[in-house]
């Protein structure tokens, strides 16, 4: 290890980003993306917008078309607003089902702002709390709209059906989530996920019933078509038959998730990917904040090398469970040697360390800090399990509320636990280790969501907007839902108003030609390699190198040695890479070798993103930035900005734009979750 | 504690809907008893692969038990012979060492074979199609709290809705009937308030539409709710009955 003085002398020359990145024009003008923020206080920006904004006749509405690639939360619910405004829509998914996308998993809950416990919420506190668990990077007037929605999207659900838990007096009821002092999420049960796609899918089925909505499923977006600089299409592969389809409208929407499973092991479901986002890189929309990927602290910890995903344990259960290691050395030692079990050791010899470290909050502190409190333990060996475990205990709110109430609670998520871990965690506390769960970046969107190409629009997950450098507990839900149902409904108008004129497209153009003779020549580079290594291991090796030098914690050598380790995998991949079977044919392993090979590009991007910021904030931790505390040293002169990344030919360096960051109805600051 | 086992596996394959399958056997070795069933499979198919042979083909996506995407016949049990999981849930601490397991796909009318372990469940999306929502458009929707509903009538409806539809229930009856699937669907709507308007005619629709695509018919026999890794309540079917009466005595 270089010494404090070297270290920051590497930091400060730029030569280093220079080897990876042109950041030159980056400065020149210092501030180059313009997000169409409307004008006005931030309270009023959204009426304002949907008051000026132009829209389009009901009779016009029927002769545009819109693609929307996805169908999770985000996907479904705007493919079935869009057709309920009488657009035309497009819909596709890589599942045999809309209803399997993998928002389908999420287990806690959803926030909105409605007071119902008069515990002192508001729209502007749920606002704040998110820029502020955003760490001072997600855009504000976004967050301000998101946070006005958030009712919308409660009433709406209700009326659709999903059975949100209630109070014995028939009304709604809330529970809290890390980064809040309200209680404001809404939940069912542990499978909110779950009850708010089966939602979104009905008001999907309803259209498609009716013709509005057509479904692709078992369909993977292997391209996007721009015609006259618009995005106007897309390629397909028919995972069922490896045909090559072409889909024409006048729109595009990705709502395609998140890049997590760049790291191979995540929560994130088996056909989670980052491809669809490549693609709109590749032909010009910018990638943005791609360092900002969130950790969860609470996973059921890795078992072996043959592991395929990792189990998130919901956040909810930090409502009730204490999280401790032991407070001895030898007492961790012993755990980990089989000598002695947790219930050995009496409660003066547990170190609650979130309480400890964050009294104000304790266990429900945010999760980049929580997770790092975690890596913090089990570095300095007080880890238990494998020594990459913490417990997370609820003896103590059984003794409280007794085991009926918690089992009544999280009781489908105990038993998930013990199915997996073989631990009954009512008699003995669960373990738990930080896991890839969620990315905060994605594709740059402007205030209407839509990216750096014109006509194409990316909303949920997979673009960047909302979250900032890390995203709160319960508000994915609230993002995705918000995008589909409220948000991109309008925007969408305002793009599509002077296309009315605009015939429906044929598919028999050149732009369609070229792009799908590229996506065929791609395969069959992929099915000729025929070298010796599965998709799964290499990318079981891209995921090492991405935990190991791109997870919690990052340091300015480990990201430059995990650039160089990338480059060698992406040799690796195109000399030994192997694919059985036909390309025209059902075929598994080419659909994961062609995810994989968009995420080596996407891998190298976050490496790149995660350089590239010299501070540590939210999510991304710099080891190189840090309070003498171990607390993140944000650095607001020189980073208060929105990374976005622009692609300028395979093998060529990216160059650096930037949309700066400003703060008007909320004083910027260093997050405290102590006092 | 975990250890490692070997395990002899006899695998449907089939090249497709029209083709004619056969089981293949197979053996993996080494597979620790904390991987789940589906790594124990991703073994097989990393081994196939080596060899340069076709993996087998079977669906899983969240593996976390939700997205009902994973299916398979373990041992003459949709979902394996542990009750209330799905299939990525079942681990190899279930299994002993050289056990022989067989794995097949799910077998009925209304699910025809894709390819060796996967097989086309869009039938039941087209029965939700046929009626499984409240016609409403967005925007148009009162304040949550309008309209109190009881914790007990809203955990029923929670219950009901848990359904993943993964067709475990047609898998296992021996009539091949999708009752249990549709009856969760017409329960939950059939008991909440914003459900009441389209009781009739939603419980009459998604009935023709499960008929019309060949499920066969429910005679009580109860192995639907006995093997549904949510467990399901079969009185969701007693539901659908009286619902379906109703319908038609109106009609």
């Amino acid at each position: 290890m270089a010494n404090e003085k070297e270290l920051q002398g590497m930091i400060d020359s730029t030569p280093i980003m220079k080897d990876y990145a042109d950041i030159e024009s980056a400065s020149l003008p210092e501030y180059q993306i313009d997000s169409k923020i409307p004008e006005g206080p931030v309270a009023d920006k959204w009426t304002n917008y949907k008051a000026h904004q132009k829209l389009v006749n009901p009779a016009n509405k029927r002769l545009l078309d819109i693609i929307v690639v996805g169908t999770g939360l985000a996907g479904a619910s705007a493919a079935s607003t869009l057709a309920e405004m009488g657009f035309n829509v497009l819909n596709f998914c890589i599942q045999d089902s809309p209803r399997r996308a993998h928002s389908i998993a999420a287990q806690g809950g959803i926030n909105a702002a409605k007071n119902y416990q008069n515990d002192g919420d508001s729209v502007y506190r749920l606002f704040y709390d998110t820029v502020k668990g955003g760490d001072f990077r997600a855009r504000e007037a976004n967050v301000y709209r998101l946070a006005e929605v958030s009712n919308n999207i409660i009433d709406q659900c209700v009326q659709q059906g999903v059975p949100f838990a209630r109070e014995y007096g028939g009304l709604l009821a809330n529970r809290s989530f890390g980064g809040a002092q309200v209680s404001r999420t809404f939940y069912a049960k542990g499978q909110t996920g779950q009850q708010l796609l089966l939602g979104a899918y009905a008001s999907l089925n309803r259209q498609i019933q009716k013709g509005k909505v057509k479904s692709y499923n078992r369909r993977e977006m292997l391209d996007l078509v721009l015609i006259d600089g618009r995005a106007r299409g897309i390629i397909v592969r028919n995972l069922i038959n490896g045909e090559i389809e072409r889909y024409a409208a006048h729109a595009v929407v990705l709502a395609t998730g998140g890049y997590g499973r760049a790291f191979f092991l995540s929560t994130n479901a088996m056909g989670c990917n980052g491809s669809a986002a490549i693609q709109a890189f590749k032909k010009g929309a910018y990638l943005s904040n791609l360092a900002f990927t969130q950790i969860h602290p609470t996973c059921i910890p890795v078992h072996g090398e043959d592991q395929s995903k990792l189990t998130l344990m919901s956040e909810s259960l930090r409502n009730d469970g204490r999280i401790w290691v032991p407070k001895k050395k030898e007492d961790a030692e012993a755990i980990r040697a089989g000598k002695k079990k947790p219930t050995d050791i009496p409660d003066e010899d547990r170190d609650f360390y979130l309480e400890r470290r964050y009294p104000a909050f304790g266990n429900l502190c945010p999760r980049d800090i929580a997770s790092r409190a975690a890596k913090e333990r089990c570095d300095a060996g007080y880890g238990v399990g494998t020594g990459n475990a913490v417990y997370l205990d609820f003896k103590y709110a059984i003794a409280r509320d007794g085991e009926k109430a918690i089992r009544d609670r999280y009781g489908n998520l105990f038993d998930m636990y013990q199915m997996i871990s073989d631990d009954n965690p009512y008699e003995t506390p669960m373990m738990i280790f930080p896991a890839s769960h969620y990315t905060m970046g994605g594709i740059w969107v402007d205030y209407e969501l839509q990216t750096s190409i014109k006509g194409l629009f990316a909303i949920g997950e997979c673009n960047f907007s909302d979250h900032g450098g890390n995203r709160l507990g319960a508000s994915a839900l609230m993002q995705g839902l918000a995008d589909g149902y409220f948000v991109l409904p309008y925007t969408m108008q305002n793009y599509l108003s002077d296309q009315i004129k605009v015939p429906h497209f044929s598919t028999d153009s050149k732009e369609f030609d070229e792009a799908e003779k590229g996506v065929r020549a791609r395969i069959e580079r992929l099915m000729n390699i025929k070298g010796t290594k599965s998709p799964d291991q290499l990318h079981k090796k891209l995921g090492h190198i991405m935990w190991e030098y791109v997870g919690m914690g990052r340091t300015l050598q480990g990201l430059v040695h995990a650039i160089a380790e990338i480059d060698k995998l992406h040799d690796e991949f195109y000399k030994d890479l192997r694919v059985v079977g036909r390309a025209d044919d059902l075929n598994l392993e080419l659909e994961k070798a062609l995810r994989l090979e968009d995420f080596i590009v996407m891998a190298k991007m976050m490496a790149i993103d995660a350089l590239h910021r010299n501070e540590s904030c939210g999510a991304h931790f710099r080891e190189e930035y840090q309070t003498a505390d171990g607390e993140a040293a944000r650095n607001d002169k020189d980073y208060m900005y929105v990374s976005c990344w622009k692609y300028t030919g395979e093998d060529k360096k990216p160059v650096l734009l930037k949309e700066k960051l400003e703060y008007t109805a909320i004083k910027v600051q260093t997050r405290n979750y102590k006092s | 504690m975990e250890h490692l086992i070997n395990v002899n596996l006899k695998i449907w394959r089939q090249r497709g809907p029209k083709e004619k399958g056969a089981f293949a056997t197979y053996r993996v070795e080494n597979v620790s008893t904390g991987s789940s069933f589906l790594e124990m499979l991703d073994m097989l198919n990393q081994q196939l692969v080596e060899k340069g042979e076709e993996p087998v083909a079977f669906d899983s996506d969240c593996r976390e038990g939700i997205c009902g995407m994973c299916s398979l016949y373990i041992n003459g049990h949709p979902h394996g012979p542990v009750q209330g999981i799905t299939t990525c849930q079942l681990h190899m601490r279930k299994f002993k060492n050289e056990d022989v397991i067989t794995i097949e796909p799910w077998r009925s009318a209304g699910f025809p074979v894709i390819r060796d372990l996967m097989v086309d469940r869009n039938a039941f999306d087209k029965i939700q199609q046929a009626g499984g929502y409240v016609s409403f458009n967005c925007g148009g929707a009162p304040d949550a709290n309008a309209t109190p509903i009881s914790k007990e009538v809203a955990d029923m409806a929670m219950d009901s809705a848990t359904c993943i539809g993964c067709g475990a229930c047609v898998a296992a009856c021996k009539n091949g009937s999708a009752m249990l699937f549709v009856s969760a669907k017409v329960s939950q709507f059939a008991l909440l308030p914003q459900g009441q308007v389209e009781r009739a005619r939603r419980a009459r629709a998604m009935v023709a539409k499960m008929d019309e695509l060949g499920f066969g018919n429910c005679t009580n026999t109860g192995a639907c709710a006995a093997e549904c890794p949510k467990s399901i309540s079969l009185s969701n079917i007693a539901r659908l009955n009286r619902e379906y009466l109703c319908a038609k005595i109106k009609e």
